[in-house]
């Protein structure tokens, strides 16, 4: 079958094409927007590392917002109280992020289903009461506040907000990059037969439990990346950024765009900072709009958009094929 | 002494609220496989329609049941109209259940605002009462009197009765129990609407010690959810050892390093997964 949306070139011109759309985007359009696209790319990298997880290894993750509040925090204490510099706390923030996500992973890689799912959820739990309680060193509910924008090194400083966006575009499209690699990788593929059945993996002798808890590790990496972004993007961090309801969230993200593709929840968390935006400014209902769209899109559309709008491109030239012959 | 036997009584009450909030969530996910997030909003929205009720009638029985009523009704509405079509589809129900929690979590800040709230206690249970060795707040005691209760008449119900061997078998297996003749949708949606009318029950207990405020319904999911998975979901008994163990870890915890007590809840939670992954008594 002829897939001529799809195919591959047609695909390089059409990234190629979005890629420049997005670079040469901050000249035309006002600063709300600038600042607005880059917490889009911010929360993409996270609801990718997030789908890496529920769609393409069917671990549905509700502590994901941990590990990024993890990183955030890390950055904002880094910056706040020690004065350090933007190179080493960004790594740390990162190694941290990961390394808590590599202490988790060794409780909740063997657990599946319903079990992963509560496991995360109190996982990550422990992460938001810590940056709740942990008041010396998080000043708890009140936050931390104050993060300044560094310079990177170079002539490049994050201060200019054009700028920020130029560093975050380079970030998401290395990151979209590194994760696709990963689900086309042999190991991605295995992953992909683990999720649709775990037991003639295991025949096969694939070790499983390696390959959920590499999984986990990396999305937790990811995870870092974006949270350490938001700190300076957003120059505070509070316990609202890790706690439940960001982590339903993300799992919005994620679903409204489509699992197991990678652009869509990018897209989904496009569409969710853009409405999170745009809604609260006129008025303070965004969880019951949040709650809504859920479960809108639960009855109307569970494969998510980029997933819909894939079955209906495909029926479509089914159609057209039924066409041709008759 | 006196400290050890306090935080013990305390931890006693806080897991009697555990064991009532938990032990619906556990036997919705027995019969249904449905992992009920709106569970904590039940709790929390089960206080706020009892402190509506007991600020105007000035009766905490009122308020009690006229919390754990309209919950019951609002959760065997939700079941019927919408989890209903997605029959043992994890995954959509308990995203279902998800939108809910944030709908829910909204309303209550638009109808009783931001600002916490206490509910009384009633009259002939204020006050303390001297243990020789320990002097304890009456109502407390109370809580843990009415939890025992509560277990109770639901392991008669669940061991005793035609509708409990019933429920029993659905848990078991609820293909074999509808083939021979058990309706389980209808039992399952008698589950959901009891489920949600004891979490709304323990919220309308705990309000006297914890009050009612926004947030209260994120903070007591994951309390129940640890104790669900520590004791294994589906099994009542199972519920009920769990609360009792959180409840007295998280008691313990706060008291002794009140900075670190989710990581004291989260121990246990851990030894249990590595020795037990289904949990202490859960099955399969």
């Amino acid at each position: 079958m002829k897939d001529t949306i799809f195919d591959a070139k047609g695909k390089f011109v059409g990234w190629l094409l979005v890629f420049i759309i997005l670079a040469v985007l901050p000249t035309f359009i006002a600063s709300y927007w600038v600042t607005l696209i880059t917490q889009m790319f911010i929360f993409g990298i996270l609801a990718m590392s997030l789908d890496l997880m529920m769609g393409y290894s069917g671990m549905p993750s509700f502590g994901h917002a941990g590990f990024f509040g993890v990183a955030a925090y890390v950055i904002a204490i880094f910056s706040t109280r020690y004065q350090i510099g933007f190179w080493p706390s960004l790594v740390t923030a990162i190694v941290l992020a990961t390394a808590i996500s590599a202490i988790f992973g060794l409780l909740v890689a063997h657990s599946k289903g319903v079990y992963f799912l509560m496991i995360t959820l109190a996982l990550g739990m422990v992460l938001w009461g810590l940056a709740f309680r942990w008041v010396t060193m998080t000043k708890g509910d009140n936050g931390i506040s104050g993060i300044l924008r560094p310079d990177i090194g170079l002539p490049i400083s994050l201060k200019d907000p054009i700028t920020f966006y130029y560093v975050t575009l380079v970030v998401f499209v290395i990151c979209l990059a590194l994760m696709a690699l990963f689900v086309r990788s042999p190991f991605g593929h295995s992953m992909k037969g683990i999720r649709e059945s775990e037991s003639r993996m295991r025949i096969l002798g694939y070790d499983t439990w390696v390959h959920r808890y590499l999984t986990y590790v990396v999305a937790g990496f990811f995870g870092g990346i974006s949270g350490a972004f938001w700190a300076y993007y957003n120059c505070f961090v509070s316990p609202a950024d890790l706690e439940l309801g960001a982590s339903f969230e993300l799992f919005l993200m994620v679903i409204l765009g489509g699992p197991g593709t990678l652009v869509g929840p990018a897209l989904g968390a496009g569409i969710i900072v853009f409405l999170k935006n745009f809604i609260s400014a006129y008025t303070e209902r965004w969880l019951l709009i949040l709650g809504t769209i859920y479960i809108l899109t639960i009855l109307y559309a569970p494969q998510g958009l980029v997933n819909l709008v894939k079955d209906l491109a495909k029926r479509r030239e089914k159609k057209g094929e039924a066409e041709e012959v008759s | 002494m006196g400290f050890f036997l306090t935080q013990t009584l305390n931890g006693l009450a806080f897991g009697a609220l555990l064991f009532l909030l938990s032990s619906g969530l556990s036997l919705i996910f027995g019969v249904m496989k449905i992992v009920n997030v709106a569970h904590g909003s039940y709790f929390m929205v089960g206080a706020y329609i009892a402190l509506s009720v007991i600020t105007r009638t000035h009766n905490f029985l009122l308020g009690l049941v006229a919390g754990a009523v309209i919950i019951g009704v609002i959760g065997l509405a939700m079941e019927r109209i919408f989890l209903r079509r997605f029959p043992l589809q994890d995954m959509p129900q308990m995203m279902l259940t998800m939108g809910f929690a944030l709908v829910f979590r909204d309303l209550a800040l638009l109808i009783w605002g931001g600002d916490p709230y206490n509910l009384p206690a009633p009259a002939f249970l204020v006050g303390s009462v001297d243990l020789h060795a320990v002097v304890f707040p009456t109502y407390r005691l109370f809580v843990i009197l009415i939890a025992v209760l509560v277990a109770i008449l639901l392991w008669m119900f669940n061991e005793k009765t035609l509708v409990g061997a019933k429920l029993r078998a659905a848990v078991d297996d609820y293909e074999m129990a509808g083939g021979v003749g058990v309706n389980v949708p209808m039992v399952s949606g008698l589950m959901f609407a009891l489920g949600s009318l004891l979490a709304a029950f323990g919220g309308v207990m705990g309000g006297p010690i914890f009050g009612v405020y926004p947030g209260a319904d994120f903070e007591f999911l994951p309390l129940a959810f640890v104790v669900t998975i520590v004791g294994g979901m589906g099994s009542l008994k199972g519920a009920a050892v769990g609360s009792l163990l959180v409840g007295l870890v998280d008691n313990f915890g706060k008291a002794l390093v009140p900075e670190l007590s989710y990581f004291t809840l989260f121990a246990p939670m851990a030894i249990v997964l590595a020795i037990k992954p289904t949990g202490l008594f859960g099955r399969g």
